[in-house]
């Protein structure tokens, strides 16, 4: 797979392309944001359940309280990220991988 | 019928169908790509099931909902951090690592760096990981059947334990990835059948009121509304400062271990292409988190329905909590036959869940030492296919024997921080090599190297010298203190000195491999010449 022509490897070379670029520029436009997010958003709700106890114990109704909708709110954002990343995938790299990598197989025949 | 016959006979119905699952597996495990990777004709749902099999291990189902039930909102608080630690799997790890890698967490690491010293840093780390996992869940098996079938002495526990372990290590030596593929699979869908049901019931007393659920809880935990908020288990007022530094390192370690699990790690292999591997990791992530709101209900409902004075006389840790549960709601509804048969039910998925992930685990631990210590390392790939699997298998076969030897050792100690020593280890040492190595142009062998033995040793060294294993009453080896390490979790300090060694590593060394980065980063998010899925 990895023949030698003029300047480095096929792979070298398509790493260069602007389509390779491009589907790189995508991919990590989203997944490492989101990785900062929801790292962030994790580490506040720890950080205030060791912290802000008078904050996560007040009561909203009944016997809910802040801290339960903040724990639920996570798993709401877990499954809103999920969802958001098969989109932005399905719409925006599937394509564009597709046709680097039957660019590769091309170039490396 | 007694309850305990009715678990043993739906328990023995269960080991009956995964069996006949592992021999009709093995008739269709031909190739090493059968062996270790399925075929990697799992479909994305299937392996999403299978994913939640692996996972949800008795630690989640029984040591969650008897965290809640004892501690109220901390153990809840405990979940969340099993679920979000999926996205670093969806975003950073599952689709590149399927389009670069073929059996093992190694394989990633090899593709660009001097295969050796990788692979036996990777392989090393793997059978690490796995032995600490798997001596916990056999420790539990032993304790859970003591408990649910009323044996109580040691040598009915060992026999247990033997069992649980010759059982697993049927599943993967006849039946391989294929055959642990569809027992996980069948696993997950009776736990979550069992969790549902016992769900159900349980919000259908409250009329479907969580707000009273809830209430009646805090009444019967005898701390009130304070069990509802955070700070009954962790970080504690009486610990100050440190108990918070150690909520926010067992968070880490949590959130960040999951993706260097390597029995987890080696599910992304068994699908087809990379996009069923994303697909199975939203599939999942439904099924995870769906799982862990069911906790929360069987939690509470056992903290009201069962009262926490009685489960912890059952067992201290609260891992009988969602048994209990099951019987008394049974009661409640349905009279003692409904108890029983209830009891019976979630005791023998209780079973199961054990069963399967013990599997998952040496599967993991086997795979890498056949493929990675001893086919590359050791023989230098100068092996037939045939011949490593032939020692894929014996390799299952010892670490099977290791794993039930120790669970029976271990049976009268405090092993429960093996399960979070276990994703401290993958944090610190595997997630960093994988991400660099993923991420990393400049990233080479000595970086690798670093990250992982750095990891797993000041994970394994702050371990050792902290309260969980001396100097304390519910320690490892509650008479001797040699402690001085005041954190009970070390992800806090062994997670970035893990990715620190990794980084020194590379940077100490003149070693580059751009052309190979170039292919790997080229491979892992195109997909071209990824292996692809056999069908026999």
């Amino acid at each position: 797979m990895t023949s030698t022509r003029d300047e480095g490897t096929v792979y070298e070379r398509v790493q260069g392309s602007t389509d390779f670029q491009e589907l790189r520029r995508r991919f990590r436009a989203f997944a490492f944001p989101a990785t900062v997010v929801f790292l962030a958003w994790y580490l506040l709700y720890v950080v205030l359940s060791g912290w802000a106890r008078g904050f996560m114990g007040a009561t909203l109704f009944g016997h809910i309280n802040v801290a339960l909708v903040f724990g639920l709110l996570q798993f709401v954002s877990t499954f809103l990220i999920a969802w958001l990343y098969a989109r932005h995938a399905s719409s925006r790299l599937d394509g564009l991988a597709d046709r680097v990598r039957d660019k590769v197989e091309e170039d490396a025949r | 019928m007694s309850q305990q016959a009715l678990s043993i006979t739906l328990f023995l119905l269960f080991v009956a169908a995964t069996l006949a699952i592992t021999v009709w597996a093995s008739r269709h495990t031909k190739d090493a790509t059968d062996f270790y990777a399925g075929g990697r004709s799992f479909s994305g749902a299937q392996n999403g099931l299978a994913i939640g099999g692996d996972y949800m291990s008795a630690a989640s189902f029984l040591g969650i909902a008897g965290l809640i039930a004892l501690n109220g909102y901390d153990g809840f608080l405990y979940s969340i951090g099993f679920l979000v630690a999926w996205l670093v799997a969806l975003l950073l790890v599952a689709e590149l690592l399927r389009n670069s890698g073929r059996f093992t967490m190694a394989d990633v690491l090899a593709f660009r760096m001097s295969p050796r010293p990788v692979r036996t840093a990777a392989g090393v780390s793997t059978i690490t990981v796995s032995i600490f996992y798997l001596i916990a869940q056999m420790v539990g098996a032993g304790a859970l059947v003591a408990l649910l079938l009323g044996v109580t002495s040691e040598a009915a526990k060992a026999a247990t334990i033997a069992l649980v372990g010759a059982l697993m290590i049927t599943y993967v030596t006849v039946g391989g990835m294929k055959g642990t593929t569809w027992v996980q699979i069948v696993k997950a869908v009776l736990l979550m059948s069992g969790a549902i049901l016992v769900t159900l019931l349980v919000l259908g007393r409250y009329g479907f009121n969580i707000s009273s659920l809830l209430g009646d809880a805090a009444a019967q935990s005898g701390v009130g509304e304070a069990f509802l908020r955070p700070g009954q288990a962790y970080a504690t007022p009486e610990e100050g400062l440190v108990g918070r530094l150690d909520l926010i390192s067992l968070g880490l370690a949590l959130v960040l271990g999951t993706a260097g699990l390597p029995h987890i790690l080696i599910r992304f292999y068994t699908v087809p292409t990379a996009r069923d591997a994303r697909k199975s990791v939203i599939w999942g992530i439904g099924i995870i988190g769906t799982f862990y709101l069911l906790t929360l209900v069987l939690g509470f409902g056992a903290a009201a329905l069962v009262g926490s004075e009685e489960i912890a006389a059952q067992n201290e840790a609260g891992n009988t909590a969602a048994p209990q549960l099951a019987e008394r709601i049974g009661q409640l509804m349905f009279g003692d036959v409904g108890g029983t048969v209830l009891l019976a039910i979630i005791a023998a998925v209780a079973f199961a869940t054990i069963l399967a992930v013990v599997a998952g685990l040496t599967l993991a631990s086997s795979s890498s030492f056949a493929h990675d210590l001893y086919g590359h390392v050791f023989k230098k790939g100068r092996l037939t296919e045939g011949e490593e699997l032939k020692v894929a298998r014996y390799a299952a076969l010892v670490i099977g024997a290791i794993a039930i030897v120790l669970g029976i050792l271990a049976q009268r100690l405090n092993v429960a921080f093996l399960v979070a020593l276990a994703f401290a280890v993958a944090a610190s040492g595997n997630l960093p090599a994988i991400l660099y190595s993923l991420f990393w142009k400049r990233f080479n062998t000595a970086g690798a190297v670093s990250a992982i033995y750095g990891g797993i040793a000041s994970a394994v060294f702050l371990v050792a010298f902290s309260p969980v294993v001396s100097g304390s009453e519910e320690a490892l080896f509650p008479n001797a203190d040699f402690s001085w390490f005041p954190l009970e979790n070390p992800g806090l300090i062994s997670i970035p000195l893990g990715f620190l060694c990794g980084w020194l590593g590379t940077v100490l060394s003149r070693e580059r491999n751009t052309a190979k980065y170039a292919e790997i980063e080229v491979r892992s998010l195109t997909g071209a010449g990824a292996e692809s899925a056999v069908y026999h």
